[in-house]
C-alpha cells in the first residue's frame, strides 16, 4: 500500500515536470495503393496542451516527426576494380533497416537539440543511420562509407529523407506535417513518432501507426507470384504457348 | 517497374523483326536490352524465357506441319537440355545469393558473344571471298570426313537427319545450351543451329525445326524453375514482350526471305559482336556509383 503511494507520488511528480501533453492524429491509418499510384502523402496533426500552472515557453516549441517503414535486411555492396574489370567486393549488412525513413522537423535539427541527445535518442536521419546497432559490426574503416552509400541510394529513391521545414506550426500550439510517401514505398506497417522539444529538452512524445496496403491487379499478381510460384510459372508458360500457337495460326505461311 | 509499356512493345517488335529476319529466337538481343533499360538482370533473364517459349512454339508448330522435325534427335537434345536448364537455374540462384549474378551474366554474355560473333564473322568473310574467286562453297558431307568424337560409344541412328553418331557429344551440346539458356535468358538457337549444321552435319531442312523443338522444351522448364526458385518472372512484362515479338517476327521473316545467306550471317555476326562489346564496356568502365543495395528479405 505504501509502495503504491510512493509510486503514485512519483508519477504525479513525473507528469508535473512535463507540464505539456502532446496529442497527435494521422489523417489516415490505412493508405491504399493501386497500380497507377505515383506517390501520396499523409498528414500528421498535433496539439500541445499545457496545464493551468504552466506558462508559455519563451523559446517556443519544436517538433520532430520520425516515420519508419517496415524493417528490411539490406546489403550494401561496393564495386572495386580488379585488373581491368569492376566487381562487387566488400559488403556490409544492415539487418533491421527501415524500408522507409523520413524525419520532418520544425527547424534544422542541429538547432533543436544537442548532438549527445540526438545520438542517444536516435533523433534525426544522421543519428539513426550512424547508430552503432544499425549495422552488423565490420570493424573496418570503410564503415562510414557504407552507411553514407545506404543513405545516398535510398535518398535517390525518395525513401530516406530529412526535411527541416517539414513541420509547420499553425498556431503556437498546433502543428501539422506532411509525410511524403513515394511510389517506391513498400507495403507494411509504418510507425510515426512525434517528439516535442522546448529549449533542447524532450517534453513529450507519441507514437502512432499507419498501414500501407497495395491493392489492385499488379499487387494481386505479385502476391500470387510469391505465394503460388509454381502455379504462376505454369500459368505464364501456358500463356506463352497459347500466344505462340495463336501466332502460328494467324500467320500461317504454308 | 516504372518502364513505359509502349517502349517495351516497341522493343519487342524491333527484336522480333530481327529474330524473324535471321530466323533466331532473339532472346540474346532482348535480354541485354532489358538489362540496359534498367530492369534487374534476374527479372530480365527469367521473363525473357516466356517470350522465347512463345516464339519457339510458333516455329515448332510450323516445322511439324512441314515435317521438318527429327523427333529422335529432338528428344535426345531435350534430355540433355533439361539437365542443363536445372543446373543453370540452380547456378543462377547461387550467384544471386552471393551478390555476383550481374557479374556472371555480363561476363558470360561478353565471352559467348565475342566468341560466337567472331567465329561467324570469320566464316562469313571466308565464304564471301571463296564465292568471289568463283570457288564453290562446300556444304555437303563428304565420305570419311567425320570428326573422331562422333564415333564415341553409344552410337545411334537418326533416320530423318541421316546421321549415325554417338549420343554423348549431342548430349553435351544440349547440356551446355540448356545451362547457358537458363543462365542468360537466351534460347540458344544461334549456337544450336550452327553446331548441328557444321559439327553434326544435320541436313538444313531439319535443323531449325529440331533445334526450336529443343528450345521450346528446355526454356519451358527454365521458365517454371525461375518462377519457383527465383520468383523473378514478371507476367505482365512477358505478355508485352510476346505481343511485340509476334508481330515483329512476321514482318522480319517476310523480308528475311530476300536476304542473301552470307550477307545475313555477316550482319548477324556484327550484331553479336556489338552486343558483346556493349557488355564489355559495362564491366570495364568505372561505375558512377560503386555501391549497390539489395533487399534480401522483408521483416515485419
Amino acid at each position: 500500500m505504501r509502495l503504491l503511494g510512493i509510486v503514485l507520488i512519483a508519477l504525479v511528480c513525473a507528469t508535473s515536470t512535463a507540464a505539456e501533453t502532446l496529442i497527435t492524429s494521422l489523417s489516415n491509418h490505412r493508405v491504399l495503393i493501386t497500380s497507377n499510384y505515383t506517390g501520396t502523402s499523409i498528414a500528421v496533426f498535433g496539439a500541445i496542451e499545457r496545464d493551468a500552472q504552466t506558462i508559455a515557453r519563451a523559446t517556443g516549441y519544436d517538433v520532430v516527426v520520425t516515420v519508419r517503414g517496415p524493417r528490411q535486411l539490406l546489403t550494401v555492396r561496393e564495386k572495386q576494380q580488379i585488373g581491368p574489370i569492376w566487381i562487387n567486393r566488400e559488403q556490409q549488412k544492415f539487418p533491421e533497416a527501415p524500408a522507409y525513413l523520413s524525419v520532418l522537423t520544425s527547424k534544422p535539427i542541429e538547432e533543436i537539440t544537442s548532438v549527445q541527445l540526438r545520438q542517444r535518442q536516435k533523433i534525426g536521419l544522421e543519428a539513426i543511420i550512424n547508430a552503432p546497432d544499425f549495422t552488423n559490426e565490420r570493424g573496418g574503416g570503410a564503415d562510414r562509407e557504407f552507411r553514407e552509400a545506404l543513405y545516398r541510394l535510398r535518398a535517390q529513391e525518395g525513401l530516406y529523407l530529412e526535411e527541416e521545414r517539414g513541420v509547420t506550426f499553425l498556431t503556437p500550439d498546433i502543428f501539422r506535417a506532411n509525410i511524403p510517401l513515394p511510389a517506391t514505398a513498400p507495403p507494411g506497417e509504418y510507425d510515426v513518432q512525434v517528439i516535442l522539444f522546448a529549449d533542447t529538452v524532450i517534453l513529450a512524445s507519441t507514437t502512432t501507426h499507419f498501414e500501407l496496403v497495395k491493392t489492385g491487379f499488379e499487387e494481386q499478381i505479385g502476391s500470387i507470384a510469391r505465394d503460388w510460384s509454381l502455379l504462376y510459372g505454369l500459368a505464364t508458360a501456358l500463356l506463352a504457348i497459347a500466344f505462340g500457337w495463336i501466332a502460328s495460326v494467324i500467320f500461317r505461311r504454308d | 517497374m516504372p518502364v513505359s509499356v509502349l517502349l517495351i512493345l516497341g522493343m519487342g517488335a524491333a527484336v522480333g523483326f530481327i529474330s524473324g529476319l535471321f530466323g533466331i529466337g532473339g532472346g540474346f538481343l532482348m535480354t541485354p536490352l532489358l538489362i540496359f533499360l534498367g530492369i534487374p538482370p534476374a527479372v530480365a533473364v527469367a521473363t525473357q524465357s516466356a517470350q522465347i517459349v512463345a516464339s519457339s512454339t510458333t516455329s515448332v508448330l510450323g516445322a511439324i506441319r512441314r515435317k521438318a522435325l527429327d523427333h529422335k534427335l529432338g528428344a535426345i537434345l531435350v534430355a540433355g537440355g533439361f539437365i542443363g536448364s536445372a543446373l543453370g537455374v540452380w547456378f543462377f540462384a547461387a550467384a544471386r545469393r552471393a551478390g555476383q549474378l550481374d557479374l556472371v551474366i555480363v561476363t558470360s554474355y561478353v565471352t559467348l558473344f565475342t566468341v560466337v560473333g567472331s567465329l561467324m564473322l570469320k566464316e562469313s568473310i571466308r565464304e564471301f571471298w571463296t564465292k568471289r574467286r568463283g570457288g564453290t562453297v562446300r556444304l555437303r558431307r563428304q565420305a570419311g570426313e567425320h570428326a573422331s568424337y562422333l564415333g564415341w560409344p553409344l552410337r545411334m541412328r537418326f533416320y530423318r537427319s541421316k546421321l549415325y553418331v554417338s549420343v554423348i557429344p549431342i548430349l553435351l551440346l544440349s547440356l551446355f545450351i540448356g545451362f547457358a539458356g537458363a543462365l542468360l535468358g537466351i534460347g540458344g538457337g544461334f549456337i544450336v543451329v550452327p553446331a548441328l549444321l557444321y559439327i553434326f552435319r544435320v541436313p538444313t531442312n531439319v535443323v531449325v525445326g529440331t533445334s526450336q523443338f529443343q528450345i521450346v522444351c528446355t526454356t519451358l522448364v527454365a521458365l517454371i524453375l525461375h518462377a519457383v526458385m527465383n520468383q523473378a518472372v514478371d507476367m505482365v512484362l512477358a505478355i508485352l514482350l510476346i505481343i511485340g515479338g509476334v508481330f515483329g517476327a512476321q514482318f522480319g521473316a517476310r523480308i528475311g526471305r530476300n536476304l542473301r545467306a552470307e550477307l545475313f550471317r555477316f550482319l548477324l555476326a556484327i550484331l553479336l559482336l556489338a552486343v558483346g562489346l556493349r557488355f564489355a564496356l559495362e564491366l570495364v568502365v568505372q561505375p558512377e556509383e560503386p555501391f549497390s543495395l539489395t533487399i534480401q528479405e522483408r521483416r515485419q
